[in-house]
């Protein structure tokens, strides 16, 4: 259980929750999420949903979330005080010890789970003389509505690259970069793999896979993806992946082709 | 006291709670959140001969008080089972049952032949998965389809054997009653109800394979109203399962006659439910000063 603290309107859709997590908040990693839950037998299952940011500190989880549909709608109507079901973190996270150019691109609510990940990475760069000198972080967030927390994403990154109503994708050059990480929907990751391999740059994406769910943590098998080695639970061998893992089918001959075109 | 100990089919159980099959995996992600060995037994992820990796698209669907499934029998198969898992789920202190799914009779009964080579404790055969050469229809709708497939895995199987009954039979208790004709040691209902669901935007089914099986609170009457009419039909006893969620509903069950009960749906929604329900059972047992748990089994 967590006791709600702040549970804000962003924008048309977007939500940030502040809860009490206690532990939770300690082991938090970039790329996890939490199993949250409001209702009693009506949604019956707890909502997947990324942890945007963690403060061991105060013990407390935030949550970026977008109000999709019953559950989601239960947990934007609660107030500071409520008490919400909270399990997690779950699942594996981001890769966090890269060095050289790093892009985050994230896709509407996707952009959620790059924020804490921007910030740890802010933090390792912040101790001089370690291995992540040479480390830059460059973030791409694409909104089809009013954006939002653009100040908060620019005080943690290198550089801000802000797309509304286009496609973030097409502002990224993987070849510019070392290692890309990604979350949103299914096809904006897919056209950003195309392009990384076109670009001869397939093996440096990292994708974060949203799928329904109902244990989150790895035993009712309804969040399985196909991968290249074998099934997988999205959430809890993943949600975090090689793009080349998940996505193995775009490697198919003709696939840079089609990202040319 | 053991208020809670019960005998099923010659087994003994530690208390009359067991994790469904297919809730649970094969109890190590739950291993890690509580201990198992506190459960009376685990149904573990019910197996196809030569495995499955399940079905594509959607898989799960959110309904009032309920969730339907279209996992499609994602497993290792059963010589991976037999490699992988069974060694530990044997060395665990609980039933370590074992359920066996099969699109074809030929497959169940290879399946079986090598479970004999395990030392699991009972082995629950699940006849709700469709059968190819019947045009997919699913094996436990009609008792005399039903039949063949229970008597050819009987005649090989050395372990005890439940049937895991389909609540979309078209005669529950005639079900029942030809398992045990064919020497099953117990029956298991119910499984989850064919249902569906459309995405009004799509014009389309929400599930690849349009019917999905619907489980959770919803069903939770109509399960109960099925155990109740099997436990008077038959002389073996009964698992019962659908939508128990809590330890009142679980009692609900043992009253209705089921000997032992099965805990699915709720496992997902909060992993611990299974280990306070049985909880809850042996409080209300104490309060009640009933001295064993048989003592309300088929009352009403």
């Amino acid at each position: 259980m967590g006791k709600i603290i702040t549970n804000e309107r962003l924008n048309e859709d977007f939500f940030l929750l502040k809860a009490e997590a206690g532990e939770a908040a300690e082991k938090a990693f970039p790329g996890q999420f939490c199993m949250l839950r409001a209702g009693e037998e009506y949604p019956l299952l707890s909502r997947p949903i990324s942890i945007f940011d963690a403060d061991p500190a105060s013990g407390t989880l935030s949550f970026l979330y977008k109000n999709v549909g019953k559950g989601t709608d239960i947990i934007s109507r609660m107030k500071p005080g409520d008490e919400l079901e909270l399990r997690g973190p779950f699942g594996h996270g981001f890769p966090v010890h890269m060095t050289g150019r790093t892009a985050l691109v994230g896709g509407g609510v996707g952009i959620a789970p790059l924020y804490l990940l921007a910030k740890r990475l802010a933090e390792r760069k912040a101790v001089s003389g370690t291995a992540a000198d040479g480390l830059t972080v460059d973030v791409y967030l694409g909104f089809s509505g009013t954006p939002v927390l653009k100040e908060e994403y620019g005080a943690v990154c290198d550089a801000l690259t802000v797309n509304i109503g286009g496609f973030v994708t097409d502002d990224v050059d993987p070849a510019a970069y070392d290692t890309v990480i990604t979350c949103g929907p299914e096809i904006m990751m897919r056209v950003l793999y195309r392009k990384c391999l076109a670009r001869g740059a397939g093996d440096r994406l990292w994708v974060s896979m949203e799928k329904r769910m109902a244990c989150g943590i790895g035993i009712c098998k309804v969040c399985t993806c196909f991968t290249a080695d074998g099934t997988k639970t999205a959430c809890k061998d993943g949600p975090v992946f090689r793009a080349a893992e998940v996505f193995y089918d775009e490697a198919a001959p003709g696939a840079e082709q089609e990202a040319g075109s | 006291m053991n208020r809670l100990k019960t005998t099923f089919c010659g087994v003994e159980f530690k208390n009359p709670v067991v994790l469904a099959s297919g809730t649970c995996g094969f109890g190590r992600e739950l291993a890690e959140i509580r201990d198992l060995e506190l459960l009376g037994g685990i149904s573990s992820k019910g197996l196809t001969l030569n495995g499955s990796k399940g079905n594509a698209g959607i898989r799960v669907w959110e309904t009032p008080s309920g969730m339907m499934n279209s996992v499609g029998m994602e497993n290792p198969g059963v010589r991976r089972f037999l490699e992988e898992e069974e060694p530990r789920l044997e060395s665990l202190g609980l039933v370590n049952i074992v359920n066996l799914g099969g699109h074809s009779e030929e497959d169940y009964v290879e399946g079986a032949k090598l479970l004999n080579g395990a030392a699991c404790d009972i082995v629950e055969l699940n006849i709700s998965c469709p059968n190819v050469k019947a045009g997919g229809m699913n094996f436990g709708v009609k008792t005399e389809v039903a039949r063949g497939l229970v008597r050819s895995v009987r005649e090989v199987c050395r372990h005890p054997l439940v049937v895991k009954l389909s609540p979309n039979a078209e005669d529950i208790t005639g079900l029942a009653r030809m398992c045990e004709e064919e020497g099953a040691d117990g029956v298991s209902l119910t499984n989850t109800y064919l249902a569906l669901a459309i995405d009004i935007y799509k014009r389309k089914p929400v599930f690849d394979n349009v019917y999905a099986g619907l489980s959770g609170p919803a069903v939770r009457p109509i399960s109960l109203r099925m155990v109740h009419q099997v436990a008077k039909a038959v002389n073996i006893p009964v698992m019962g399962l659908g939508g128990i969620m809590t330890w009142q509903d679980a009692i609900e069950y043992v009253m209705a006659g089921a000997t032992l009960v099965q805990i699915g749906t709720a496992t997902l929604v909060r992993p611990e439910s299974a280990w306070e329900i049985i909880d809850g059972m042996e409080r209300f047992l104490e309060e009640q000063g009933i001295r064993n748990i048989e003592e309300i089994r088929g009352i009403i």
